[in-house]
């Protein structure tokens, strides 16, 4: 019994390809660096290896120093062959962790050795859970099955699983209630969701919460008929978890990235709530002639994503729109039900922008890929740090996909924030260029 | 289970990874889920690598649980074998992989079948080696599965050298400031009228090593990575092997007096002495400047060091023997080289301590209160913690520790480097008490007092407080004047939304 708010017609002309799925991409549990810095009373517990361990190290950077509320817990062979009762050893751990931090959650991230040598860690939490008396969301975020920032996928699905279960078993069951309430899912920055949420409220939509809010026990119970939306493109299981477990009804909508997303994002919302999308034209239009300083340097110039974070199909619908042309969206996964209403709008954008469709390429294969931005020559790569510099080196210019994970790119305002990113490479170019040096990778 | 999440040594592929790289046309080939192969970034990233990262992923993935890897492997690496061409390809194990127990061997021994390659597997336990123990040993695989197929063919030339000369085992990416190491190295060499024969695996082509037994003998500048293959060496060919690193002006004196040593021992009659001394007391200047009046100053200072073996216990001995600094603590993290640094430096200390812990290199410094730290990445933001100065003088660092301009440990150009970062940071140190005991900077601010407070509220200053440092006060002096130009006294959330909106942010 799945409702899925679709009238819309199926894609018609995009081609999808499907490579080998060799690309480089940051590893799921990743996905701590930026939830523990959104859920302020969280504390995460990776629970893994040194590899795990020595990637977060490099990949978190500067975090690392600040006494951040996450840690591992590195697996020893001891504990790989079962000498060591996992049980006890996470009991351990976790009290150490309830006693320093006194977190109102403890989020456990399996990893892929976790996987692999099946640690029945939903089994252990339920138990530790009653005994440490503090909850225990378990989200299998690893390499095996995932990408990048499919790992918050995870986390938010396991809370939207498990979240206020609890506490309505206690309650007793209530009618369930016709003012349909509207919860918002994806981890964005504080002031973004602000935003956002000010957006809707202008609009007359006043929204029941977000998951995850700033704060865990600030999440809104969910009720079956609650209307949900996403505001990440990478927030499958999400849905699916909301829609299946929690009777939830999902808005399919393009994601609120650009102008052109954030008022079709806002649009599909207010229709769906019958209520008139007042002045969202004109917002639109302001916003996009504020851009105009931006879009005059870009116009016309050309873009390859080789992917690796899911934003790749808003990020190039958006460039498209800014009068960009996209050659190739890489993608490491794409969910065609949970994203038609962005291939649709992508679709759309070619049409008026008349440009041609971007090929789409599920699992790409790199080393296929830098053989095909060596014959495109493309103005723009957006690709990991992995291939960065060596694209540099031979004169292609790149910008670092991560930091596009990283920024505000939600929302009207933030728009300008995308653009600036991609400025800065472009810019970057053109000043060096100048000085006639292009390629630094083979003497001549 | 450890909880964790600051580890000195990465895990055990990456010294492997490192060693792969490091030769000419060498390719690795993970056996790893996706997401494992952050090494490609750290090449780019720290060393501005500008060519594509010799190592790819065979991906493990949930079929890959299912039904084992099968062909997938094999496919890679032939794949690989005709993409690239390489002459050596280096499958490498990871912990998960390791974990899977698959035969990873028969892919190699199949695959190798097919291609032109040759195909080693990396033989390291990922549950009890390190990144450092892990390099040493695939460094000593390699130019053991080598130099056995050299012999085999009989490629290996029988004579030695001419000239004396010297293989220097040891030097790889990611090594701390390897590159100016290696540039001071063979000017050392050159001015000991030694010919540099080998760097291994820095840059070499798999196909020289047969060249290595052609030497007269083998450097390793860094004990961590390098030793295991000086004593294969030793053992096979009976060349003999230094392993003390000319880091400091005694250490360098010491290397080159057992240069001469073994030189002598091949009937070549040469003294360095003459050399020592001129370099010591004119061409470096550090000596000079732990005689100079300024150095007097540093006397019955304190410091603790921490880092790798090597640069660890260097540091001590400078610190103590040349510049008269006590060393209250002298601690390493490479457990297993635990005997050998605590004998080196027990007499240059007043204790020493093996851990991997960094929380209790951390209660320690902040217990002790040093003058300044000498120590790696972790120690440097222990020391911002505490607001101690730190020299950072071993891996593990980040990218700022990749310099540009000639910064070398090694050799007398390195103790010039070594005397200015020790005097740097106790003085640094030194300027911050003067200046608080004298009242800080006088910069004369002017505080213009505005007739009308525009105050913000808890949740309009909480979210100011997380706008970066650097844009913070520019946010905060448009939002004041976007609430002047309205007429409005305070400032809440919805008030900075609206000024972010008006675009003037």
């Amino acid at each position: 019994m799945e409702k899925q708010l679709i009238n819309e017609s199926k894609i018609q002309n995009l081609t999808f390809e499907c490579e080998t799925g060799n690309y480089h991409t940051f590893c799921p549990i990743s996905c701590v660096a930026w939830l523990y810095q959104k859920i302020e009373d969280s504390f995460f517990l990776v629970i893994g290896t040194k590899t795990c361990g020595y990637f977060l190290q490099n990949a978190l950077g500067v975090m690392i120093f600040a006494e951040p509320r996450y840690a591992m817990a590195e697996l020893e062979e001891a504990d790989i062959s079962a000498h060591l009762n996992d049980y006890l050893e996470l009991k351990r751990l976790c009290s150490v962790i309830k006693k320093d931090r006194n977190p109102s959650v403890i989020f456990w991230i399996g990893t892929c050795t976790t996987e692999i040598i099946k640690m029945d860690l939903e089994g252990i939490a339920t138990k530790l859970e009653t005994e440490l008396g503090i909850p225990i969301v378990v989200a299998r975020a690893n390499g095996l099955d995932y990408a990048f920032t499919q790992g918050e996928d995870t986390v938010l699905a396991a809370l939207a699983q498990s979240y206020g279960t609890k506490i309505e078993e206690k309650k007793k069951k209530e009618v369930s209630n016709t003012s349909k309430n509207l919860i918002l899912f994806g981890s964005i920055p504080s002031p973004v969701a602000y935003e956002l949420t000010n957006d809707l409220l202008k609009l007359g939509i006043e929204i029941a919460g977000w998951l995850p809010s700033t704060r865990y026990t600030d999440i809104p119970t969910l009720k079956e008929k609650d209307f949900v939306c996403g505001v990440n493109p990478y927030l499958s299981r999400t849905a699916t978890t909301l829609m299946r477990r929690r009777k939830c009804q999902l808005i399919t909508a393009p994601f609120p990235i650009g102008p052109d997303g954030t008022r079709a994002w806002l649009e599909k919302i207010c229709q769906v709530f019958n209520l008139p999308p007042q002045g969202l034209e004109e917002k639109e239009k302001l916003n996009w002639k504020l851009l105009k300083p931006y879009l005059e340097v870009i116009e016309g110039k050309s873009v390859f994503f080789m992917g690796d974070n899911l934003l790749e199909l808003s990020l190039a619908r958006f460039f498209i729109k800014c009068g960009m042309i996209v050659y190739e969206v890489g993608i490491p996964y794409l969910d065609k039900r949970y994203q038609l209403s962005e291939l649709n709008l992508l679709e759309a954008t070619c049409l008026e922008m008349k440009t041609f469709l971007p090929i789409i390429v599920e699992k790409p294969d790199n080393y296929n890929q830098l053989d095909r931005i060596q014959d495109l020559k493309p103005d723009l790569v957006i690709t990991g740090m992995a291939h960065a510099n060596p694209l540099q080196s031979r004169g292609i210019n790149t910008k670092w996909s991560v930091e596009f994970t990283f920024s505000q790119i939600h929302g009207f305002t933030n728009a300008k924030n995308i653009l600036d990113l991609v400025l800065k490479s472009l810019k970057g170019q053109i000043t060096v260029n100048n000085l006639n040096w292009k390629n630094y990778n083979i003497l001549v | 289970m450890k909880l964790a999440y600051w580890m000195y040594a990465g895990p055990a592929h990456i010294g492997t990874l490192r060693i792969a790289t490091s030769f000419k046309n060498v390719h690795a080939i993970m056996h790893a889920p996706l997401g494992d192969d952050y090494f490609n970034v750290m090449q780019s990233m720290l060393e501005r690598k500008r060519n594509f990262t010799p190592v790819t992923a065979s991906v493990v993935d949930r079929h890959v649980l299912a039904r084992g890897s099968q062909e997938k492997v094999i496919q890679n690496i032939s794949r690989k074998d005709k993409e690239e061409n390489p002459d050596l390809v280096i499958l490498t194990p990871t912990c998960t992989s390791s974990i899977l127990q698959e035969d990873l061997q028969n892919f190699v021994n199949r695959a190798s079948q097919e291609s032109k390659a040759d195909i080693l597997l990396a033989d390291v336990n990922h549950y009890r080696v390190n990144e450092l123990q892990a390099a040493d040993r695939t460094l000593e695989q390699v130019i053991k599965f080598y130099m056995e197929k050299f012999e085999k063919d009989k490629t290996i030339p029988q004579i030695k050298t001419s000239q004396p000369s010297v293989n220097i085992l040891g030097p790889c990416n990611l090594t701390f400031h390897v590159q100016h190491d290696l540039a001071e190295l063979k000017r050392l060499l050159k001015d000991l009228g030694i010919k540099v024969n080998l760097i291994v695996p820095d840059g070499l082509n798999i196909n020289e090593l047969k060249l290595l037994p052609q030497a007269w003998f083998n450097i390793v500048p860094y004990r961590e990575i390098g030793c295991l293959s000086a004593v294969y060496l030793e053992k096979k060919y009976s060349m003999p092997y230094i392993n003390t690193s000319p880091i400091g002006i005694i250490q360098t004196a010491e290397f080159i007096r057992q240069i001469q040593d073994i030189l002598n021992s091949k009937n070549l009659n040469v003294n360095f002495e003459k050399y020592i001394d001129k370099q010591t007391r004119f061409i470096s200047q550090s000596a000079w400047f732990s005689r100079s009046i300024d150095c007097q100053n540093l006397c019955g200072k304190t410091a603790i060091v921490f880092g790798d073996a090597t640069h660890a216990s260097a540091l001590t001995k400078i610190l103590s023997q040349e510049m008269g600094v006590k060393v209250l603590i002298s601690g390493t993290y490479c457990k297993s080289d635990d005997e050998w640094f605590r004998s080196e430096v027990k007499n240059f200390c007043q204790e020493v301590i093996i851990t991997e812990d960094h929380n209790l290199v951390a209660n320690i410094i902040s217990s002790l209160q040093p003058s300044a730290i000498f120590g790696t990445q972790m120690e440097r933001h222990i020391g911002k913690r505490l607001n101690i100065p730190c020299g950072v003088i071993s891996a593990p660092v980040h990218i700022q520790n990749f310099p540009l301009g000639y910064k070398p440990f090694l050799g007398y150009e390195g103790s010039n480097q070594l005397a200015d970062l020790i005097y740097n940071s106790f003085t640094l140190g030194m300027e911050d008490h003067l200046l608080e005991i004298f009242g800080g900077h006088d910069t004369k601010e002017i505080i213009k007092v505005s007739n009308e407070e525009i105050l913000w509220d808890t949740e309009a200053n909480d979210q100011l407080k997380k706008i970066p440092g650097f844009v913070r006060g520019k946010v905060k002096k448009n939002v004041e004047k976007f609430a002047k130009k309205n007429n409005l006294k305070s400032i809440t959330i919805h008030i900075m939304q609206l000024c972010k909106e008006s675009l003037n942010t």
